[in-house]
């Protein structure tokens, strides 16, 4: 695999690596029990090595790196705790709006101060009643002179209580549905923003999940991103690029239960002898590695063909379901092997397995990717 | 202020070692800059960072050292330039003499390189480097102040540390505590390219001569026995126990 990478891209790897075993793997068991994002930690430390928001450009304070490089520090980061690479990807997620339609402007004015002073971003798109069905929304956004005014309420939002700017989608015109909506940044601190319950979650406790609430929240209709209409094509696209992402943090989360696995096995002693020399565990270790190496493959396929600029939302979707399903399997059976010492919480494999399960159903649920996928294939 | 660093590629500290024909085995294990010449590094790079200047980072070896050097220049270093003696027979004065000569011509106030490499532990290169290049050397060193055209350089000494000045140009080997290495960050992963990497060979620098040290053998450390319990009453095993240092061990 090796060979198809780039001396650079395996040097971003290797930095993302040593950060996750140094500054994130160590702790993760803390914060996932504290069920909190361990901001002044980390903040300053991702910061100065540039893994804060990997998505922002050179041009605006950023690194200019490959949608390849970009799989592979996600794949370290969720190795070292999904719960951090969520938090850290929302940083990013807020931010390809911005990239997709933002003018320089926006661009600098909302991206600069997250790579160079530790700010935070949110995508707030899912609704109570909006999860799946993204042309729904309930969120309005009416226009009153240079100004619009937001008025709705968003849940399970990644950094709700953190960001510093909120990338919200709602509907201009709500006769027109999927054509109606558009995208506004709405910075913390203006009145009438607010968050309200935070979730406590089954997994990925190391991130912050809120609800956000906007009540007549007022922006002026130059934080408003690309033409009104374009809100829904606008996720689209972002959830596009951000799907390898998740796929590559569901590798990074199997890799992990899987290393654990093989090393449990072969310390593990039963019947007068290491369990990894029964064939029973065998099969389990070789279908993780055969399924992890299929779903990095297909997750970096995805990627490169981002790179050339060929068309990548058939992959980006295959990638997305196969690799989160591939990490709910490999977690499980992780505990599996584990037996009783993978239930207790002494050990991690418990804590991957709750954290895979939320990458099969976030940024579209393995059930709408497959939607995708037959769209594709059946044109 | 113009600082120049020797690094050696070693092996990573986590790396399984497999031994074959008396040479240890290479192929797929991770290399990394030697930890004591990370130690260096870093604190060249500090000093640059008060006080100006520029980092040149040198090091002997083949094609893949470039790698060890590359990241030195995604840490902060402004150049490298790489001795290149792949498949030439070398030993430590062979590699010193090498580097000596390498950077006898350029302008330079100090040279840091780490005390040791983790793989062979000589602790050859620094020194002799020095004394070729008629340098004050400190060896050993765990806190270093640069100022006034000196060097005050505080190295560990059997039971307590003591304090060295010398002036500048000098020669100064790092030990574990000298500083804490940063992370390369990602913008300088992609302007290492960017930045010169040169490289000279052994003739191109008039270095020749066959090694005066010959490895005849590597082996790896015996593996560990089993430890020996005594489980009767204090008294008889504490006796068992004096046989067995006395007779078996026999370290009293």
């Amino acid at each position: 695999m090796n060979l198809l990478l780039t001396e650079e891209q395996l040097a971003l790897r290797d930095l993302a690596h040593d950060f996750a075993a140094h500054e994130i793997r160590p702790y993760a068991p803390d914060w996932d029990e504290k069920e909190s994002f361990p901001r002044s930690e980390l903040a300053q430390k991702a910061v100065e090595v540039g893994l804060w928001n990997i998505a922002v450009p050179e041009a605006h304070g950023g690194t200019d790196i490959d949608a390849v490089s970009t799989c592979l520090i996600n794949e370290e980061l969720a190795w070292g705790c999904a719960g951090i690479a969520t938090s850290i990807g929302g940083n990013s997620l807020g931010s390809y709006p911005l990239l997709i339609a933002g003018t320089d402007e926006q661009k600098e004015r909302f991206l600069r101060p997250q790579v160079e002073a530790g700010a935070m971003a949110a995508f707030a798109l899912t609704e109570p009643n909006a999860g799946s069905d993204v042309a729904s929304l309930a969120t309005t956004a009416h226009r009153e002179g240079d100004e619009y005014v937001l008025q709705g309420r968003k849940c399970f939002i990644t950094n709700g209580d953190l960001a510093d700017v909120y990338v919200v989608f709602a509907a201009t015109d709500r006769s027109q549905g999927a054509k109606g909506l558009s995208t506004f940044v709405v910075e913390r601190g203006t009145a009438g923003l607010s968050t309200g319950k935070k979730e406590k979650k089954m997994g990925i406790r190391a991130s912050n999940t809120t609800e956000v609430i906007l009540e007549e929240v007022r922006v002026p209709a130059a934080n408003r991103l690309g033409a009104e209409g374009d809100g829904f094509k606008l996720a689209m696209k972002t959830l596009d690029i951000s799907r390898p992402s998740v796929a590559a943090m569901a590798v990074g989360v199997a890799r992990a239960a899987y290393e654990t696995a093989l090393h449990y096995a072969k310390e593990r002693v039963q019947f007068g002898k290491p369990i990894a020399s029964f064939q029973a565990i065998q099969t389990i270790l070789a279908d993780m590695a055969m399924a992890i190496e299929t779903a990095r493959l297909l997750t970096l396929k995805a990627a490169m063909l981002k790179d050339q600029g060929l068309p990548y939302t058939l992959e980006s979707a295959m990638c997305k379901a196969y690799a989160t399903d591939v990490a709910m399997k490999v977690t499980t059976d992780a505990v599996q092997v584990l037996g009783g010492y993978g239930y207790s919480r002494e050990y991690p494999v418990e804590k991957w397995m709750r954290d895979a399960k939320i990458l099969q159903i976030y940024e579209g649920t393995n059930q709408i990717q497959r939607l995708v996928i037959a769209n594709q294939i059946l044109r | 202020m113009n600082i120049v660093v020797l690094i050696k590629q070693t092996f990573d500290t986590e790396a399984k070692i497999a031994i074959k024909e008396g040479k240890i085995v290479a192929d797929g294990v991770t290399q990394i800059i030697n930890p004591y010449d990370e130690f260096a590094l870093e604190e060249a790079l500090r000093i640059k960072e008060k006080s100006g200047g520029d980092v040149l980072v040198v090091s002997a070896g083949g094609e893949k050292v470039k790698e060890a050097l590359r990241s030195a220049l995604a840490m902060g270093a402004d150049r490298a330039l790489l001795v290149e003696t792949e498949g030439a027979a070398v030993d430590e004065g062979i590699v010193a003499s090498a580097l000596a000569k390498a950077i006898s011509g350029l302008s330079y106030n100090l040279v840091l390189s780490g005390w040791k490499a983790i793989d062979d532990n000589s602790a050859q290169v620094g020194g002799r480097v020095a004394e070729t290049l008629g340098l004050p050397q400190v060896n050993v060193v765990t806190q270093l102040t640069i100022e006034d055209g000196k060097a005050l350089a505080v190295r560990e000494v059997e039971g307590g540390t003591e304090t060295v000045e010398v002036p500048l140009p000098a020669l100064i080997t790092a030990q574990r505590g000298l500083n804490e290495p940063r992370y390369p960050n990602m913008r300088g992963i992609m302007q290492a390219k960017k930045k010169e990497l040169k490289v000279v060979t052994l003739s191109e620098l008039g270095v020749s001569g066959a090694p005066q040290v010959a490895v005849k053998n590597v082996v790896l450390p015996p593996a560990k026995q089993a430890g020996k319990l005594f489980r009767d009453d204090v008294a008889t095993s504490v006796a068992q126990l004096v046989q067995a240092l006395r007779n078996e061990a026999k370290v009293i």
